[in-house]
């Protein structure tokens, strides 16, 4: 029985959930459901322990059958939690879903505070001003509007590569937006992976192979996203794409032209190996870059810069004629129904903690650098050298750079201490130089990570507890001289310690991407606290963000190994895959709506709606709302001058009668 | 059969309700073929005592006008209430408190302050605070009680209908006397005006355009107004979109702006709020150093969004925290 | 004066993306704050009608507390910068009441500030006790105030009696 009845009789069954000891243990469950039960149209207010389980539900449904229930309320947690959860269940019972109300005395009342009497006479304000308000509900249907099979994935890292390969083997068409000229990320620069130690390249590129040759991805390197207009399942997003300067479907990556340009040695700091190679202006930016297509760096090319150029790549090229200096940025707009973003991560800034001597010593290094250098296809061909050829005898690693830090950044990156003894291990085996690592903890949660962690210790790598204060090159021995000197306290033996070594790797924590806040705008998301983009929920929804459409994966969520990305890859793609076969979305009926015979026409409201759902309508010379475009904010029904527009589920009379509860009890 | 009683009745107020009765011009000889006018101070010389002496509700109608402010003022209200069967609140003052309300921005000891002690033009001679009783001649003269705050007539005694305007015009007024004495009078507590806004009947509604955007407000003496478009899209504050119609917008076709003299419509519950609530959702600045100058083209934002319904807020007057400052 | 046991009442109105959620984080961390605020849920801060604001401060609220999300990032792009606009104005409108500077509040509020609400929540109520309750409703003396008005119920005046 759909009782819609503002006039009728109102039956009012009220519940307040113990949650456990979570409220109980604070509120007054009992006294919050005899006080609310003398209000007037409450006909039934029950305690009990778990509302949101199957027996709390039933307790809802079955009294809405035996008492005529029209109106319910819950008083337990948040409903960002369990609104729906309870809505179900009175339509499953028979009522309308929208004649319910949640209040929300745990996340509000008893979590947050310790005064049992203060709790309980919070929760019975907020009680009341939910029964005083659940009176004026009407009946109401969510809208279905339908949804756009195609997916955007941002990002064409590990994270990106998967989501994107996940949803097109489901039959689904994906664009794989990366800013980069090749997808890959920052695993394509790893030379081994903990804890298998597996060749990072070996299992990369066949998934970049399929990125490329799949016929359900469009792939668009040098591109990014610039602008995304509306909402779930009928997204708009404009993508800029950046011009090469080669044709991409004429460049076969023979790299002839690159031989060829007039440059005859790589002269800018290389990219992809971190600045510790040279490449040339014209170049691919590895190896196995997918797409396998050169590309030409604008700023430092003779043709761009000067005019005057011999142009050999293009004589390089005679039978292809990729090269097109004439290439234009190109504005490209997309209609996709769903957006994941996989932008990951970027490396602390070593030089941030100058004590660590980075930038002033020449054999300080950064982790990844490391991974450079133990690359065979990197820039010293996998020998692990000092600048000047060397190779070292000792080397020492410093764990915690930029993590774990309240000068810094104070999260946990989550994989230093796995990849630092990954690359401890590797340069034992690359050299006999004597390994040390310095640490605060060692990390090592994942399966078979311990196990590698016993390894290291079994290969003679020695392990010092305690944060490096100063690397330094000031000998005050003989044994120091030519050497980088680390003091750091051990502090399981308890003294301060001058250990001289050759080469010092620096273990820089993860940091989200520099610009993290203008993508997050972008795709209206929030980011947390530290600048990580923040999820819907940390347990429960990991992938999903408050807005309904978008999804997050891998690292710029938070810091996490190539297992964890590749998880939560699979799960947003199964989230938009699960939106996706349903066909439609549901819509909140939260909109504004116009009482035509009250409005006059005075089109104060029109610009203010910034997904255009409100027009004019020239026959009638009254304001129109499209209810499939409005989102609910109510900004334009407050504004209404004549009180014209109204929204449903916020009624203005419903918000006063709320107002009004709270306040008629102490 | 006799005809039915009327009275019209002034209470705080400019007299220019009275004057809109006068506005009748020879419809009001149709008006007194249907009704016979027992009580109006102004025009006729009946007494209280002859109200007195009424039974109870055997006046029809009661147009009573202007604000309760006075003892005297509540004490007629509570006669003319019990003597009529139809108690119109005729006028802005009475139905919504009126410019006599913004007299609630002050306290009364405030007001009294002004005006007999500390007023520029008067002499250091003149200043004598009246009393409330004296003598003179040997006769007791009484002077009513002015009371703390100004009331609109509903917030002293039931009234059954409402009748908006400053003042309201002779066709409302006329209609409004023609429904209450025809077979089906309106329910009770009916506002005898239309439900919509001004705008509905603006003559320059068209010129209104559909993005409009604040970057400053003026104020009329500020500018020469343009005789055709609309004067919100002038940059002036015009109160028609908050106001009801029915006025036949009578200020607009004098080139002026709506001032908001008949009040909300009855889904809003603040007139002045909503103005607020309007006005500043359409300023184009985007921060705040721009909002402010916007803002401050409006330099009393109590007085020009409270100008008649400050009674009827819903704060109804000022608290004295900020008080004893003398009112300018 | 005014009852001693009396504490400050605060209607707070968030909205729910951002100040609502926080709020939520505030509860999930465990952070302890003063119970004198209940909190009135709306989709964005742009829903704030003045006249909610004035019908909590005649209805017997201290103070009135608005949250939103910062500027730039409203869930619905500009929702709050009206917000803003209105609140603005409003003050300037309420000191003309006469109403004391600290008992309506905007804030600023993202979802991960959970900590945030705790501050402004536990500073707001400090900073209206020394103010003593608002009693809107007594504030003008034996005649202030009648039944009719339509932002008071009679159960509002039962409490207040």
């Amino acid at each position: 029985m759909n009782t819609n009845s503002r006039n009728g009789d109102i039956r009012i069954g009220f519940y307040i959930c113990h949650c456990g000891r979570n409220i109980a243990g604070v509120v007054d469950c009992a006294a919050v459901a005899g006080e609310i039960a003398k209000l007037p149209g409450v006909v039934v207010s029950r305690d009990y322990k778990y509302m949101c389980s199957e027996p709390g539900q039933e307790l809802i449904q079955d009294d809405i059958r035996e008492r005529a229930l029209n109106r319910v309320v819950v008083a337990s947690c948040s409903p960002l939690l369990h609104e729906h959860t309870f809505r179900n269940a009175i339509e499953a019972g028979g009522l309308n879903r929208f004649f319910f109300q949640m209040v929300n005395i745990r996340e509000h009342d008893s979590w947050v505070h310790t005064d049992g009497p203060a709790a309980t006479a919070k929760a019975i304000a907020l009680a009341r001003a939910a029964v005083r308000r659940v009176r004026l509900h009407c009946a109401l249907e969510t809208v279905r509007a339908p949804i756009h099979p195609d997916v955007l994935v941002v990002g064409g890292g590990i994270t990106g590569i998967h989501a994107a390969l996940t949803l097109a083997n489901g039959g689904k068409k994906v664009f794989l937006v990366e800013r980069e000229p090749s997808i890959g990320g920052h695993m394509a620069k790893f030379d081994k992976t903990f804890p298998t130690l597996d060749c990072a390249a070996c299992i990369l590129t066949p998934k970049m192979s399929a990125v490329r040759a799949h016929e359900n991805i469009r792939l668009w390197t040098n591109s990014e996203v610039v602008k995304v207009e509306g909402y779930v399942g009928n997204y708009t997003v404009t993508v800029r794409r950046r011009p090469r300067y080669v044709n991409e479907e004429l460049c076969v990556g023979c790299q002839e032209c690159i031989e060829a340009c007039v440059f005859k040695e790589g002269k800018f700091p290389d990219e992809f190996n971190v600045g510790l190679s040279k490449r040339k202006p014209i170049y691919i930016p590895f190896p196995q870059a997918v797409p396998q297509v050169v590309l030409i760096d604008r700023e430092r090319c003779l043709h761009f810069k000067t005019g005057k150029c011999k142009r050999t790549c293009v004589e390089a090229c005679a039978d292809r004629h990729a090269i097109d200096f004439t290439q234009k940025e190109e504005l490209v707009e997309i209609k996709v129904g769903n957006i994941i973003v996989a932008t990951g991560f970027k490396l602390f800034d070593a030089g941030r903690i100058p004590q660590y001597g980075y930038g002033r010593y020449p054999n300080v290094v950064t982790s990844i650098e490391l991974e450079r250098l133990v690359t065979s296809s990197g820039p010293t061909g996998g020998d692990v050298l000092l600048r000047d050829g060397r190779s070292p005898k000792s080397v020492a690693f410093i764990l915690c750079v930029g993590s774990r830090d309240f000068r810094t950044n104070r999260w946990c990156s989550r994989t230093c201490c796995m990849h630092s003894m990954k690359l401890a291990q590797l340069v034992r085996e690359h050299t006999d130089a004597e390994v040390t690592v310095f640490y605060l903890d060692i990390r090592a949660p994942g399966k078979g990570c311990e196990e590698f962690y016993d390894k290291s210790l079994k290969e003679g790598i020695r392990f010092v507890r305690g944060r490096v204060a100063e690397v330094t090159d000031w000998a005050l021995r003989e044994e120091e001289e030519g050497k980088l000197v680390i003091r750091a306290e051990d502090t399981l033996a308890g003294v301060v310690r001058r250990i001289p070594v050759d080469m010092i790797v620096l273990a820089v924590g993860m940091e989200p991407q520099a610009d993290a806040q203008d993508v997050r705008r972008l795709f209206n998301m929030s980011c947390g606290t530290e600048g990580w983009f923040l999820e819907k929920h940390p347990k429960l929804a990991p992938v999903s963000t408050f807005t309904d459409g978008v999804f997050i994966a891998g690292c710029c969520q938070g810091p996490k190994d190539i297992p964890d990305s590749i998880a939560q890859a699979g799960a947003a793609a199964a989230e938009a895959m699960a939106l996706i076969d349903r066909g439609f979305i549901e819509q909140e009926p939260n909109t504004a709506y116009i009482a035509e015979a009250e409005c006059s026409g005075c089109k104060s409201c029109i610009p203010l709606c910034p997904y255009k759902a409100i027009g004019f309508d020239e026959p009638t010379r009254k304001a129109r709302i499209n209810a499939a475009l409005c989102k609910g904010c109510g900004t334009c029904v407050a504004a209404c001058p004549s009180g014209s527009i109204r929204q449903h589920l916020f009624e203005d009379d419903e918000i006063f009668s709320e107002i009004e509860g709270v306040l008629t009890h102490a | 059969m006799p005809k039915p009683k009327v009275a019209i009745y002034w209470c705080a107020s400019c007299g220019g309700c009275e004057e809109a009765v006068v506005d009748l011009a020879e419809d009001i000889l149709g008006i007194l073929d249907a009704v016979d006018i027992v009580f109006w101070p102004v025009a006729m010389d009946f007494k209280k005592s002859d109200v007195a002496a009424l039974p109870d509700q055997a006046l029809f109608a009661t147009l009573l006008n202007g604000a309760i402010r006075t003892s005297d003022q509540e004490e007629m209200a509570r006669l003319l209430r019990r003597k009529s069967r139809h108690l119109v609140a005729y006028g802005a003052c009475a139905s919504l408190g009126g410019v006599p309300g913004l007299a609630n921005q002050f306290s009364r000891e405030q007001l009294l302050r002004f005006a007999y002690d500390e007023a520029p033009t008067l002499g250091a001679d003149r200043k004598t605070r009246p009393a409330l009783e004296t003598r003179h001649n040997g006769h007791p003269l009484v002077l009513p009680e002015l009371d703390e705050t100004v009331r609109s007539l509903d917030q002293v005694v039931e009234v059954d209908y409402y009748l908006p305007g400053c003042p309201p015009t002779p066709k409302l007024t006329q209609a409004a006397l023609l429904a209450l004495l025809s077979d089906n009078p309106p329910p009770r507590g009916s506002v005898l005006a239309p439900d919509i806004a001004l705008c509905d009947e603006c003559p320059r509604k068209a010129s209104k355009p559909q993005d409009l955007s604040f970057s400053e407000f003026k104020r009329p003496h500020q500018m020469m107004i343009d005789a055709e478009k609309c004067l919100l899209a002038q940059g002036l504050v015009c109160c028609g979109p908050a106001t009801r119609g029915g006025c036949g917008a009578q200020c607009i076709g004098g080139n002026m702006p709506c001032t908001g003299c008949f009040g909300p419509t009855s889904r809003v519950r603040d007139q002045g709020a909503k103005i607020l609530s309007s006005l500043c959702a359409n300023v184009a600045a985007k921060d705040e150093t721009a909002i402010q100058r916007t803002l401050d083209g409006i330099p009393d934002p109590l007085g020009t969004f409270y100008r008649y319904a400050l009674p009827r807020s819903i704060l109804r007057r000022s608290g004295y925290a900020a008080a004893e400052t003398t009112p300018k | 004066m005014h009852d001693p046991n009396w504490e400050p009442r605060i209607v707070a109105f968030f909205c729910n993306w951002c100040t609502y959620t926080a709020a939520d984080l505030a509860g999930v961390s465990r952070l302890k704050y003063a119970p004198n605020v209940r909190i009135v849920r709306l989709m964005c801060s742009g829903r704030v009608d003045p006249q909610f604001i004035l019908a909590a401060l005649a209805g017997g609220a201290d103070g009135v507390l608005i949250g939103g999300c910062h500027i730039g990032d409203c869930h619905y792009a500009e929702g709050n910068l009206k917000t803003l606009r209105r609140f603005r104005l409003l003050k300037r409108l309420l000191a003309g009441f006469g109403l004391e500077e600290p008992r309506v509040r905007l804030e600023w509020i993202s979802a991960a500030e959970g900590d945030k609400v705790r501050c402004v929540i536990n500073e707001m109520v400090e900073q209206l006790r020394p103010l003593g309750p608002l009693a809107w409703g007594q504030r003008h003396g034996a005649q202030g105030w009648q039944a009719a008005s339509a932002a008071i119920t009679p159960e509002a005046e039962a409490a207040h009696a």
